[in-house]
């Protein structure tokens, strides 16, 4: 298996994709010639021209909707935008059409299309180009979120995500674009939208994350085994909607300790879903209050770098957050 | 040489060369990591557009850009050392550390800031237009917008808005040839997009070459008298930037002929022509002004790098919910 990098992974998820099935093009600024601004569709306008990479002006509202219009219609398109920032313009698209479609024509119509978004922060990108956004999306009913968190999962859940017939959005952890490698099948594989994925077995307590948290949990959780000999589960999401409950309660169910690690602002924050499961249907397998670490409450991260580091959750504030609960 | 007199231009070329030093200086520095983050967006080669047109204003007029910022809050007179402390993220910066290099603000002199988010400052600056209308205080709204802003919703709506509602804004397009990496042509139907004004029933004050700092002004200055009496005006400036989107964007290489051609209409020649030709003595005064500006830029270089940085509680300052 060779090893690559989460966005080499993306890209070749896409490139498969694009050889496969001819209704799939991708859309969105600057993702054509200049091939994205991460460059995750580089090479890519070389192979199949402008008709399938299409460069749309500065308008997320309609790289989204125009998206919708076509799978609608019968093509398949994959959406950039080009940070999850800007997604917010095109949040009435999404929540409004793509969302809604299939069940208000009463199946008439669905919306085979793929918004894919980097997100997060912790490099140095300021109260623009920082966000976590998968919260907001996780509250609708009708679309499908992923956030991959290795390249196996990268690619397999973009491939997934394209021949989805429901709208996806793949939240990428941009921080992770490069510095996060791993081994990719060789091969045709998809990777299932729906089950997580167990990163690191445990029996100590269960650590619950997604996308650069999973690393960071993993680094914490190697670091509290050797110092301290506490035995972390750590389970991905990496599907957040649909969520997998029963790996949820499983791990839960062999721990009775749940630390749920998520970078986006605390309050409602994806966590707090995955925590009410635990209380809901978990409560006999009880032995600690569900603990929750993520980012502040406020409204941004700031720019600079000393008030970055004070937001983001990094392996240091996980590892005493494990410690804290493991003595519990 | 319109209706300035020589220190009005001696002032146009001070700020012109000051705004070129900090930013020579913030390149270098960002090169070094003493200035951090993603980004960062120079307006080096569009600087005739800023200062000529800001220029035309009153200082109690008020000024609203997108992230490429440096020059406009410093043509619009914000303190040269906070600027500097904002873009090393310091705790005396105009925004407390928190907003960097594309959130300038600076309250104090109707400098409402820099927006990341392209296009999302134009409904707000229809809505400082509001209430100078709804108040009758005669200010006018001077808004930049990109080439690539165009082609957002934000720029449409805010357009008839300030149409119907007969808004004091001049809308001036900063047409540089290219969102990132997208040329207009690519991104827009119609590429002379001062046209955009008609459909709209805005004033059409046209093209003006934004790489003359006089020229700009002139425009500015009737499309700003005739904002204040009467709604809004839209100018586009051709102009250029010298460099890549941010300046670690490697995107944008061979386009030297096409700079070139640009580089050698420089604003600040263009402007040191202008006033040599009105006093062919002035050399001294315009090697003066370069020495200042450059001072100027070290004692705010020193002035960050000797600020607190930010900590913890400023973190979860300003917050009310
Ligand atoms: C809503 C939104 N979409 C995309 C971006 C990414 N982006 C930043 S600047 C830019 C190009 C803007 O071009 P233009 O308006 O011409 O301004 P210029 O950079 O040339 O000054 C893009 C696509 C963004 N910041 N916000
Ligand atoms: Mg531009």
């Amino acid at each position: 298996m060779p090893e690559m990098t989460l966005i080499d992974a993306l890209r070749e998820g896409m490139d498969e994709e694009l050889a496969r099935d001819p209704r799939v093009f991708i859309t969105g600024e600057d993702v054509g010639k200049r091939g994205g601004v991460f460059r995750a569709t580089m090479g890519l306008f070389e192979k199949y021209g402008e008709g399938r990479l299409v460069d749309s002006p500065l308008a997320e509202l309609s790289i989204v909707a125009i998206g919708i219009g076509a799978a609608l219609a019968g093509l398949r398109p994959i959406c950039e935008i080009q940070f999850a920032d800007f997604i917010h313009p095109a949040f009435n698209q999404i929540v409004n059409e793509a969302a809604k479609f299939y069940y208000r024509s009463a199946g008439q119509w669905n919306v085979p299309m793929v918004i894919r978004a980097p997100y997060g922060g912790g490099i140095g990108g300021g109260l623009y180009h920082s966000q976590s956004v998968e919260a907001f999306f996780c509250h609708v009913p009708g679309l499908k979120v992923v956030i991959p968190s290795t390249p196996a999962d990268a690619k397999g859940l973009l491939k997934s995500a394209v021949r989805d017939p429901n709208p996806v959005l793949i939240f990428e952890p941009k921080k992770g674009y490069r510095s996060i490698k791993g081994d990719v099948p060789t091969g045709e594989y998809t990777t299932p939208i729906g089950p997580a994925r167990i990163a690191r077995e445990g029996s100590d307590l269960s650590v619950y994350a997604y996308g650069m948290m999973v690393h960071y949990c993993e680094k914490a959780a190697e670091q509290v085994a050797r110092e301290d000999g506490i035995q972390c589960e750590v389970i991905d999401l990496r599907t957040l909607l649909p969520v997998d409950k029963e790996t949820i309660l499983q791990s839960f169910k062999k721990t009775g300790k749940a630390l749920i690690v998520y970078e986006d602002n605390l309050t409602l924050g994806y966590g707090s879903e995955v925590s009410a499961i635990l209380s809901d249907e978990g409560f006999n397998y009880m032995d600690a209050p569900i603990k929750r670490l993520a980012g502040a409450d406020v409204p941004a991260v700031p720019f600079s770098h000393p008030l970055q580091e004070a937001f983001m959750i990094n392996p240091e504030k996980i590892a005493h957050a494990i410690r804290e609960l493991a003595a519990y | 040489m319109a209706d300035l007199t020589k220190e009005q231009l001696l002032e146009m070329y001070r700020q012109m060369v000051l705004i070129r030093r900090f930013e020579e200086r913030c390149e270098e520095l960002y090169a070094q990591r003493k200035i951090g983050g993603v980004y960062l967006h120079l307006y080096n080669g569009q600087e005739g557009t800023g200062v000529g047109s800001m220029f035309a204003l009153k200082p109690s007029d008020h000024v609203i850009t997108a992230y490429r910022d440096h020059g406009i809050g410093i043509a619009k007179g914000a303190d040269v050392n906070r600027l500097m402390a904002e873009m090393f993220g310091k705790r005396t910066g105009v925004s407390g550390g928190k907003g960097g290099s594309m959130h300038l603000a600076d309250r104090s002199v109707n400098f409402w800031g820099g927006y990341a988010i392209v296009g999302g400052h134009l409904p707000l600056a229809a809505g400082i237009a509001l209430k100078s209308k709804y108040n009758d205080d005669k200010e006018v709204v001077l808004s930049f917008i990109g080439d690539g802003a165009t082609n957002n919703g934000y720029f449409h709506e805010s357009l008839n808005l300030s149409a119907v509602w007969d808004l004091p804004v001049v809308w001036l397009i900063e047409n540089n040839l290219y969102g990132m990496g997208t040329p207009v042509e690519v991104s827009t139907g119609q590429p002379e997009l001062h046209k955009r004004a008609i459909a709209y029933g805005i004033k059409d004050f046209g093209r003006v070459d934004g790489m003359d700092p006089l020229a700009v002004y002139a425009v500015a200055k009737e499309a700003v008298a005739y904002a204040r009496e009467h709604g809004p005006a839209l100018i586009e400036s051709i102009t250029y930037r010298y460099k890549g989107h941010g300046v670690s964007d490697r995107l944008y290489q061979r386009r030297e002929q096409e700079m070139a051609l640009y580089k050698a209409r420089d604003p600040l020649t263009v402007m040191e022509d202008h006033l040599k030709q009105l006093d062919p003595g002035v050399e001294s005064a315009l090697a003066a002004i370069d020495a200042a500006a450059r001072e100027t830029v070290e004692a705010a270089i020193r002035y960050a790098e000797e600020s607190p940085d930010p900590t913890y509680d400023d973190l979860i300052n300003h917050i009310y919910a």
